[in-house]
């Protein structure tokens, strides 16, 4: 332990030096990015690391016009670990940036932590009502969504089609129980039942077997991750693809189509983007990143990679000055940058306002199961709670 | 609730249970004989998985593809217990616990490197993805019917061969005195490696048997393996009779609990407070079953004899 | 115990860690005061595993409960307005000693791998209760409203200051179990350990000695999640999730069984691992796996055996 311990104190120690340096002589912008990178659920954290990338080639290695380094961090699904690696990037790299997060729960531990110390907070995935809410911050910006949002645009597109008697189901949490509330705030017509399930389950033979029991005219899920693949399957497996159209939230996408394939075809989602979605941001977006990587990109890229052009666009616009905090924040407010879901605005509680796009998972010609645009259920929309937010 | 779905629900409990017990059948024989908490036996599961979609995608065939996965995953178990597991069978249970718990995470990120984290695409052959009609309206999936005969055959089976046959017996004796076993002249160490093997290959069969409804992804094994220590413990360590019971007992207490809890509890209780307290006490069903048993058999169903 | 090398052994370990924070603060790397203090809970949490694994051979591979029991009582009392730290911490201790001597009236009937199972039955059940209290978040979790109070005679927002009280908690801890067991008390446990069958013979029951060690264990533990909800300020039933179990068991394995010490070696030594190797490389669970199996084949008494006076224990 002696020989450890020396080694991480010398180690530290060198590092310092040579961290300390340089930094006076020349701005240099440091961006800390934390995902889920191993377990099961790291191949979201792929997808986002690899349009992190993706964005740092457009911009030459260069965000904002200044040298840029980005490190990455492994929250390992768990709020204390991205707490400690959050803490490690802004105490020990001194970054000016923290960006990434998928979960909630992680993000709600992280946030305050990273803006209390004056570094910007800019997620890319999780959207949890809090930070939309009473805990609004101006420190903190999305490139993502409100977690209610989604299912609110598919409980509006069923409002809108006059769908009765629909099926809900989700897994027994926090985020599953907010998913269906999003669904219901705009879907009035009348629900058969609402299940809740375990987490993490993996046979859902017996919900199954409920639900066909009980004879509903629509199904409304929220399964993420593996969950969604083994629901989707058994579902498909029920034979009941074709009988009682399966409607989703965040339950199929370019992270499960791989392993769904055809099981996907015929699925329902909501989302904000598509790689359909046409601008050129967009298709250069997606397009380089099929080159690059080989494989689909899905939202959590697309959010990601705008994340890194949001920073771009506030480094800009400050001509590179970090310490004027409130020029950035300015500049981030008026969402100066090729999004690659097209133009969109910032609303006082710092979540965009957006366009919300009904999709169908297809084969396309090449016989690829891809995620197509419908229609659009939700222009320039608002989350529930921005109202509650009083920005300082 | 009508009749039909109550059927329906206990088939899917059985066809649960099943699955379970091709887990358990190679744990508890592994623990009960060896004495070796492995940990790491989801991950054979996992492997098992991997390896029949894969052999099912170069051979086109999906009973060819799951019969190479058996042979293949034993040779994986075998070359595990050499190489990692065979020092520890004198070990404290706590050096197993940690060693196969390193084993776990060397596997899930092998598997990572190997196949890449985003997991397997498999799907059923076109004659076993339909459902077979009872008639009156009545009919359940296929596949899902097989795999429970399957369950029921492998159980007769592993039954016959404990029960019967020389190797049986060997495994019997090894169980209650090792020993002793070892001094009649058998070499017990052969007997332990082809023994983890075998349980391997069972793990690879669930694997294998799973692959088509669940998802194929690192990490698959542990959601699993809790749920199969339950069984074992629930059943008694080291019988493959325990290991029946229990994994059919928690099969349906599991599947009925998540069916019926919640409108059991509505007519019981309100319906806002059934929504909320029913999938919370589902998901603990098993868990409650177990310590129940423990409190009242504090080894289990059906206690191995020996040791 | 065993030998003066042994002590001189732990009061280097303190001296260094004392040292950490001016250090950390000389050398621009504060981080290390934040993680450091991390790992001391958690070797807390360990040490309070080892009192009833070491001596009482009793694997509970449900520690986390009371790590989950102390971080909720100490959130859910500031939730409600009261922010008094000794109140809150005394719930904490308290309240996970109730849980332990009702999770350890039905467990310690039971022995070997059925014990280790109904800990972590009873610790499942704690965990999906956690998430299913909509009042605190669910599994998301809640923001501690603020930090424990202490009279402002102590701030735990200052890293150092929270650092040091820590460190005391975890010194008095060491010393507390290091006495309980070379007790009367301590004896009985140990000799409940060894032979049972022959406890029972000379005619003292081992169950009430086992069932104390294991409400203290319990309590100290408990102690450490209220540190740990303290140190992150956001309570998530994450906390008694059962891999958090399996990690505070690897902990004493890997420090040493029987110990102390030990565990603290080991929660060192686990997180510090995880830190620099998930910093190299995504797939840094390859090489953990891999050491750790090593590690139980090559220290066999645990990290502790290697160390100077280990040996003993």
């Amino acid at each position: 332990m002696f020989r450890n311990f020396t080694q991480v104190l010398v180690a530290g120690a060198i590092a310092a030096l040579f961290a300390c340096t340089p930094a006076i002589a020349q701005q240099k912008l440091k961006i800390g990015f934390i995902t889920t990178l191993s377990g099961p659920a790291g191949i979201i954290g792929k997808h986002m690391k690899d349009a992190v990338e993706l964005a740092l080639d457009h911009l030459h290695q260069k965000v904002g016009g200044l040298d840029t380094k980005v490190i990455f961090g492994d929250d390992q699904f768990k709020p204390d670990v991205g707490l400690q690696v959050a803490d490690k990037m802004v105490k020990d790299d001194k970054v000016q940036f923290v960006s990434g997060i998928i979960w909630s729960n992680v993000m709600l531990a992280v946030e305050p932590s990273v803006t209390e110390q004056g570094v910007f907070m800019i997620g890319t995935n999780a959207g949890p009502h809090e930070l939309a809410g009473s805990q609004c911050n101006p420190m903190f910006f999305t490139t993502s969504w409100q977690n209610d949002e989604t299912p609110e645009a598919m409980g509006k597109h069923l409002q809108d089609e006059g769908v009765n008697d629909v099926y809900l189901m989700a897994p027994n949490y926090a985020a599953g129980k907010d998913m269906l509330a999003g669904f219901k705030r705009y879907y009035k017509g009348r629900i058969v039942d609402e299940v809740y399930t375990k987490m993490g389950q993996q046979d859902y033979q017996a919900e199954i077997s409920q639900l066909r029991a009980k004879k509903p005219k629509a199904v409304f899920v929220f399964y993420p991750g593996g969950m969604g693949i083994q629901f989707v399957k058994q579902y498909v497996q029920a034979g009941l693809r074709d009988k009682i159209p399966l409607y989703s939230a965040f339950t199929v996408d370019e992270t499960t189509i791989p392993v769904l394939k055809n099981d996907a075809v015929g699925q329902w989602e909501t989302r904000y983007w598509s790689p359909d979605l046409k601008n050129a941001a967009n298709e250069k977006f997606v397009s380089d990143f099929r080159k690059k990587f080989g494989y689909m990109p899905s939202y959590y890229a697309a959010q990601s990679y705008d994340g890194i052009m949001l920073i771009d666009s506030a480094v800009r616009a400050v001509k590179g000055d970090l310490a004027n905090k409130k020029g950035m924040i300015a500049a981030m407010e008026r969402a100066d940058y090729a999004s690659t879901r097209g133009h969109y605005t910032y609303n006082v509680n710092h979540f965009p306002i957006e366009n919300f796009y009904l999709l169908r998972a297809v084969k396309d010609d090449k016989g690829e199961v891809v995620m197509r645009i419908q229609k659009t259920v939700f222009k320039d929309h608002k989350d529930a709670y921005y109202k509650e937010c009083k920005m300082k | 609730m009508n009749l039909q779905l109550v059927l329906e629900q206990i088939l899917n409990g059985l066809q649960l249970g099943v699955m379970l017990f091709l887990m358990a059948a190679g744990l508890t024989l592994v623990f009960g004989i060896m004495n070796l908490v492995n940990l790491a036996h989801g991950s054979l599961y996992m492997v098992g998985a991997y390896l029949a979609t894969t052999f099912y995608r170069w051979t086109g065939s999906f009973v060819l593809g799951s019969l190479l996965a058996l042979p293949a995953t034993l040779i994986v178990g075998v070359i595990v217990e050499v190489v990692a597991l065979r020092t520890l069978y004198e070990r404290d249970h706590l050096d197993q616990v940690l060693a196969t718990f390193g084993l776990i995470l060397f596997f899930n990120e092998l598997i990572a490197i190997i196949w890449g984290r985003v997991g397997l695409f498999t799907d059923l052959p076109q004659w076993l993805s339909g459902s077979l009609d009872f008639g009156g309206g009545f009919s359940y999936p296929l596949y899902r019917l097989l795999i429970v005969m399957l369950g029921f055959a492998v159980a007769l089976l592993l039954w016959y061969v404990v029960a019967r046959t020389r190797i049986g017996m060997l495994v019997r004796a090894g169980a209650s005195n090792r020993m002793m076993v070892a001094a009649l002249g058998v070499n017990i160490r052969l007997l332990y490696t082809l023994l983890f093997g075998f349980g391997a290959a069972l793990a690879g069969l669930a694997g294998a048997m799973a692959a088509p409804i669940y998802a194929v992804q690192p990490g698959m094994g542990e959601q699993i393996l809790i749920q199969v220590f339950v069984v074992i413990v629930i059943g008694g360590i080291g019988s493959i009779r325990g290991a029946f019971a229990g994994a059919i007992i928690v099969g349906a207490v599991d599947t009925l609990g998540r069916a019926f809890l919640k409108p059991a509890l509505a007519t019981l209780i309100s319906p806002t407070a059934a929504q909320a307290a029913g999938p919370a006490l589902a998901s603990i069903l098993i868990y409650l079953l177990m310590a129940l048993i423990l409190a009242l058999r504090p080894e289990g169903l059906f206690p191995a004899r020996g040791h | 115990m065993r030998s003066r090398a042994r002590k001189l052994v732990l009061l280097a370990m303190l001296a260094l860690l004392v040292l950490v924070p001016p250090a950390a603060a000389l050398l621009h790397q504060l981080f290390y005061v934040d993680l450091l203090r991390r790992v001391m809970i958690f070797g807390i949490a360990a040490v309070s595993l080892d009192l009833i694994l070491g001596y009482g051979g009793m694997v509970s591979f449900g520690h986390a409960a009371y790590l989950g029991v102390g971080a909720y009582a100490v959130t859910v009392l500031a939730y409600y307005g009261i922010h008094d730290g000794l109140l809150q911490w005394a719930v904490a201790i308290g309240g996970s000693m109730l849980v332990a001597l009702a999770i350890g009236a039905v467990s310690i009937r039971t022995s070997g791998i059925y014990f280790i199972m109904i800990t972590l039955a009873f610790t499942q059940m704690l965990y999906y209760l956690g998430i299913s209290l909509d009042v605190f978040g669910g599994d998301n979790g809640m923001r501690l409203p603020e930090r424990s109070q202490f009279f402002g005679l102590i701030n735990l927002n200052n890293g150092t200051e929270f650092y040091y009280l820590v460190l005391t908690i975890l010194a008095a801890v060491v010393l507390l179990v290091q006495r309980l067991v070379e007790s009367r008390f301590g004896m009985a446990i140990r000799a409940a350990k060894s032979n049972e069958a022959r406890s029972r013979a000379i005619g003292f029951s081992p169950y009430p000695y086992k069932l104390a060690a294991f409400v203290i264990s319990g309590g100290i533990c408990g102690l450490a999640g209220a540190l740990l909800v303290n140190h992150t300020a956001y309570l998530t039933p994450d906390f008694m999730q059962w891999t958090r179990s399996g990690e505070i068991l690897f902990m004493v394995i890997l420090g040493g069984v029987g110990t102390t010490a030990g565990p603290v070696l080991g929660a060192f030594t686990l997180l510090v691992l995880e830190d620099v190797l998930s910093g190299w490389t995504e797939h840094w669970q390859i090489i953990l796996g891999p050491l750790l199996v090593l590690a139980v084949l090559f220290a066999k008494r645990g990290l502790a055996g290697l160390l100077p006076g280990g040996r003993g224990g």
